[in-house]
């Protein structure tokens, strides 16, 4: 029981940190129909950032609350600026061309995102500073729960609330719904679509950035192709969720970061050693894909001729 | 007849070959010689011609997206090699009476056959329940297939798992270039005969293609496994020339390598697929050759920003051309103004 309860928390850690990144994929997919493969890249970059900013502020050396937020806040804006410029001068030039283009478009942004930082930052991990003391708390039996892993909890969950509320309660929220369900007719409505699609690629790529400083606070190692993996198990867990719907993001990453950690912990008795890890998310992805196409919380829709 | 045409150009290439290795030592053919660096490149481009092809057949042909293409020529690389590991030093012995170069050679054509039977069962798995997919999730499934069969090849303790594997070295220069002139030869004809054309009709228009009776679901799924056969074939070459196999070989990135190689010489033209291969194959040879920069402290190399350049030269590829270099035009395309006006071409062009 003490086990299971462990790994129960281990998964929703993983699992909220996955729900962040799925966020933002599902936000882009629901406006563009576009899988924005670098959004896992934006993840590491918003991890570098934090380095970045930790260390040249001095936040390292001495660990306070106020240096973690700034560092959060920080790489949240550099990648949403990041996210803003991939959007500007990759994709909206092509975004008129047919969906394999931008998809191989997008395919050349992470490449180009991934080996620029494995040719400036080295290939090697890097360690992510300590920002906040960090103990142990022994909730009952054995199971702990690190004060790293409330952080996420608490970090993810007000994000997602922020994200619920600019979404229904905010005018550009209400533009961004707008576009999502049809972007002719939204421009027609006189909304400035191209600035509601920057807007939400400076808002998932905010999310990622603050899943990458949290991540780095829980597995301090970063490096440059950490994303590729992370990104694409958040992808599984958009379309596990229903991509384009939002509550069904953050419901498919709680539930791969879960499944994840149990067949670590569990797998081996019956037959599935724990290195298979990775290929979890992957064999969801197909058995949804396969037997509901939408998603756990998502809404058919029929091909038009 | 066209594909008789095919097949007699596809001879004399392999003449051609068969030159072109008398001259691999140093000595022969009139004392020019073509060294070890030189060869390994000719290899490797062969190679990527077979995957590239391959890949083109039902990315650009087909109008699927399948960015899992290593993970096929995974599957034929340690499918054949477990069986030449095992196997391949009894057939040599027991048919040591035909000569040394006779028994290897028919080691290697029993591996290509086992390596490419596996890849295409592989395929068929694969592909009957993705091709149901359409586009972006297609590409994301056969992206997932491909690391599946990676990390179940890295906990195959039989073929070597993490350390790698040894594996014989049957494969050479000929045998390669021959296999990657079949591969063209094969393809060709295949997107030339009635089926290309169904597989052509469903990348245009697959609901329309349907209306006409093609049945969309198995000419995807044929597509599929004839490419993933090639692709089991590429992987066998590259195991027996290689001479060692670790997954590390078989990860995204080399997907992604074939995709920027379609890409780039433009998907649904089998010119261009041989010219990506071509490319992609020199382009970091050729950066190697660039003299090392220095600024301020740190001297960098041009060669390791070979991935970068690839990323970059895929993107302006797409906002500038996204058709690729040659778009769907063939290299014999070039030479048909030439013909006379009053000779009847084909109606179906």
């Amino acid at each position: 029981m003490d086990t299971f309860v462990q790994q129960l928390i281990n998964g929703l850690t993983i699992g909220s940190i996955y729900a962040l990144i799925a966020l933002g994929y599902t936000m882009v997919y629901g406006i563009l129909r576009l899988i924005n493969f670098a959004h896992g890249d934006i993840y590491m970059v918003g991890a570098y950032a934090g380095l970045f900013l930790a260390t040249s502020l001095g936040f390292a050396a001495n660990p306070s609350a106020f240096g973690f937020v700034v560092t959060l806040v920080g790489s949240m804006a550099i990648a949403a600026a990041m996210g803003m410029a991939i959007e500007r001068f990759a994709y909206r030039p092509v975004r008129k061309f047919s969906k394999m283009t931008t998809l191989i478009t997008a395919i050349g942004m992470s490449l180009l995102i991934e080996y620029l930082f494995v040719f400036f930052f080295e290939g090697k991990p890097r360690s992510f500073p300590q920002l906040l003391p960090n103990d142990n708390i022994t909730l009952f039996g054995n199971a702990t729960i690190s004060t790293s892993q409330i952080l996420i909890f608490v970090v993810s969950m007000v994000l997602m609330v922020i994200l619920q509320y600019i979404i229904y309660k905010t005018k550009i929220g209400k533009a961004m719904r707008a576009v999502s369900f049809n972007l002719n007719s939204a421009k027609l409505m006189g909304i400035n679509t191209d600035f509601v699609i920057a807007f939400t690629f400076a808002l998932g790529s905010a999310l990622a950035a603050a899943g990458g400083v949290l991540t780095a606070q829980y597995n301090p190692k970063i490096d440059p192709l950490m994303g590729i993996i992370t990104g694409l198990k958040a992808f599984v867990a958009a379309v596990l969720g229903g991509i384009g719907n939002i509550p069904g993001a953050v419901l498919g990453g709680l539930l791969i970061g879960a499944a994840e950690t149990m067949v670590v912990g569990y797998g081996s008795y019956i037959g599935i050693p724990s290195t298979y890890r990775d290929a979890v998310a992957f064999a969801i992805l197909i058995l949804v894909l396969l037997l509901r196409p939408a998603g756990l919380l998502g809404s058919n829709v029929q091909e038009k001729v | 007849m066209n594909w008789v045409k095919s097949i007699i150009v596809g001879i004399i290439a392999i003449a051609i070959l068969y030159v072109l290795n008398a001259a691999m030592s140093a000595t022969g053919f009139f004392g020019i010689g073509i060294d070890d660096y030189q060869s390994r490149l000719l290899v490797f481009i062969a190679i990527n011609v077979i995957l590239a092809t391959s890949l083109n057949l039902i990315n650009g042909f087909t109008g699927q997206f399948s960015i899992g293409h290593a993970g096929f020529m995974a599957v034929g690389a340690y499918a054949s090699a477990y069986f030449t590991v095992t196997h391949g030093k009894a057939i040599e012995t027991s048919l040591s009476g035909l000569g040394e170069t006779v028994a290897s050679s028919i080691v290697l054509l029993l591996a290509i056959g086992i390596g490419a039977l596996v890849a295409a069962i592989a395929g068929l798995i694969v592909g009957i329940p993705s091709l149901r997919l359409k586009g972006d999730y297609l590409a994301i499934v056969t992206l997932g297939f491909a690391e599946i069969i990676r990390i179940v090849i890295l906990n195959i303790d039989a073929v070597g798992g993490a350390t790698g594997y040894q594996v014989p070295g049957y494969a050479n220069f000929l045998w390669i270039g021959i296999f990657a002139i079949i591969t063209v030869v094969v393809i060709h004809n295949i997107v030339k005969s009635d089926a290309g054309r169904a597989l052509i009709s469903i990348r245009e228009d697959e609901l329309a293609a349907e209306a006409m009776g093609v049945n969309v679901t198995r000419y995807k799924v044929t597509s599929f496994v004839i490419g993933s056969a090639f692709a089991g074939v590429s992987g066998v070459l590259f195991a027996h020339y290689n001479k060692f196999l670790s997954t590390n070989d078989f990860q995204f990135i080399k997907s992604f390598e074939i995709i920027i190689m379609i890409v780039i010489g433009g998907m649904g033209s089998m010119t261009g697929a041989i010219l990506g291969a071509i490319i992609v194959t020199l382009l970091p040879e050729i950066l190697r050759l660039l003299p090392a920069i220095q600024i301020g402290e740190t001297t960098f190399q041009f060669a390791d920003l070979r991935l970068v350049i690839f990323a970059l030269i895929l993107i302006l590829t797409m906002i500038l051309r996204p058709q690729g270099i040659l778009g769907t035009t063939e290299f014999t395309d070039f030479f048909k103004r030439f013909r006379r006006a009053d000779k009847p071409t084909g109606g179906l062009e």
